[in-house]
């Protein structure tokens, strides 16, 4: 179980990494009628789950309107949203890519955030969402096909995004945050 | 499975780093025993954690640099966040330092910014690329005129 919990994301805890240790075993039972024996172990997991105001360095997924997409590699879900980028930003609908029309004394320096790019970004909030059995996520409609009804699938399908268990959203808007080639010497 | 705390401690970087190199080297040696059906590689996560956390400044840490560094920076009168964030990012410049210590215009004068950025630099150690660069870009520079 322990194994299984590496890449997994705990409700409002974080997303679990690996193991840190065991702190507690406690004694084992054997319940009647349950042929197998049971131990309480009590252990600590490394979790990462950045603070709020947390400065962190990741890369340029993807742009969309949404705004823009960055990864750890080992943690995808990071947006950081058009009104948290460095103003003015514009959406190059073509390029896919967002820009940030840099002024300078020569008029409009159009920055582009392309894939890739190192970025520094500030954690401004978390959302987790309850992805499991039990949750609200679950309550989905039952599509079982009654008795003298067609099967055929709807002409169009609702298509139910799946929702990360755990989101960061950022903001770049500060002086020293977004792509790191921008503040370097 | 109950989580009891979902906050127990604070791990620097390097601490991750070091946990997950130790437990690549146990599954490298696992490997290697006849019992083993070939190398257990690390999972997933923990090989992506690892392969981002060798690109950062705790890759070159170690628990003697950050002993060094937090005793340096006791007078300092920073919080465990900042102090874990300038262990973490190393930081090289004042806006940098801006960014990771709260109110700083108003906790800190433009030197002790400038002595914070001297003792991050000299007591973690940098990255040696990015050094040989800066240094190569130093001599090249070297014979343009100073305006």
């Amino acid at each position: 179980m322990m194994r299984k919990a590496a890449g997994l994301v705990v409700f409002n805890v974080g997303l679990c990494i690996c193991l840190y240790d065991i702190t507690k075993l406690e004694d084992s039972y054997i319940f009647p009628g349950d042929g197998a024996s049971h131990t309480k172990v009590h252990f600590r997991f490394v979790v990462f789950h950045p603070f709020l105001e947390e400065i962190l360095v990741g890369k340029i997924k993807y742009c969309s309107q949404e705004g823009v997409h960055v990864t750890m590699g080992f943690f995808d879900d990071i947006l950081i949203p058009p009104e948290s980028l460095q103003q003015p930003a514009k959406f190059d609908e073509a390029e896919q890519v967002w820009l940030w029309e840099y002024e300078t004394d020569e008029g409009a320096h159009d920055l582009y955030m392309d894939q890739g790019e190192e970025i520094r970004f500030r954690v401004t909030d978390e959302v987790f969402v309850d992805t499991s059995p039990t949750g609200p996520a679950a309550a989905t409609p039952d599509n079982a096909a009654q008795p003298g009804q067609s099967t055929a699938a709807p002409a169009e399908e609702s298509t139910e995004k799946k929702e990360a268990p755990y989101t960061l959203i950022g903001t770049i808007c500060e002086p020293g945050l977004g792509l790191l080639s921008w503040w370097n010497n | 499975m109950e989580v009891k705390n979902a906050n127990a401690a604070m791990l620097s970087n390097y601490e991750v780093f070091k946990l997950l190199t130790d437990l690549k080297e146990q599954r490298k040696d696992a490997g290697k025993s006849k019992h083993s059906l070939g190398q257990q590689d690390l999972n997933t996560i923990m090989y992506e954690t690892l392969k981002y956390l060798s690109k950062t400044p705790c890759s070159r840490q170690s628990p003697e640099i950050v002993r060094e560094f937090l005793t340096t920076m006791m007078p300092q009168k920073l919080t465990k966040a900042e102090k874990l964030q300038l262990l973490n990012q190393r930081p090289q410049s004042a806006v940098e330092i801006q960014l990771m210590v709260e109110e700083s215009e108003e906790r800190l004068t433009e030197e002790q910014i400038e002595e914070l950025i001297q003792t991050v630099a000299g007591v973690l150690p940098g990255d040696p690329e990015q050094e040989n660069a800066a240094a190569a870009d130093a001599e090249m520079n070297g014979g343009a005129e100073q305006s």
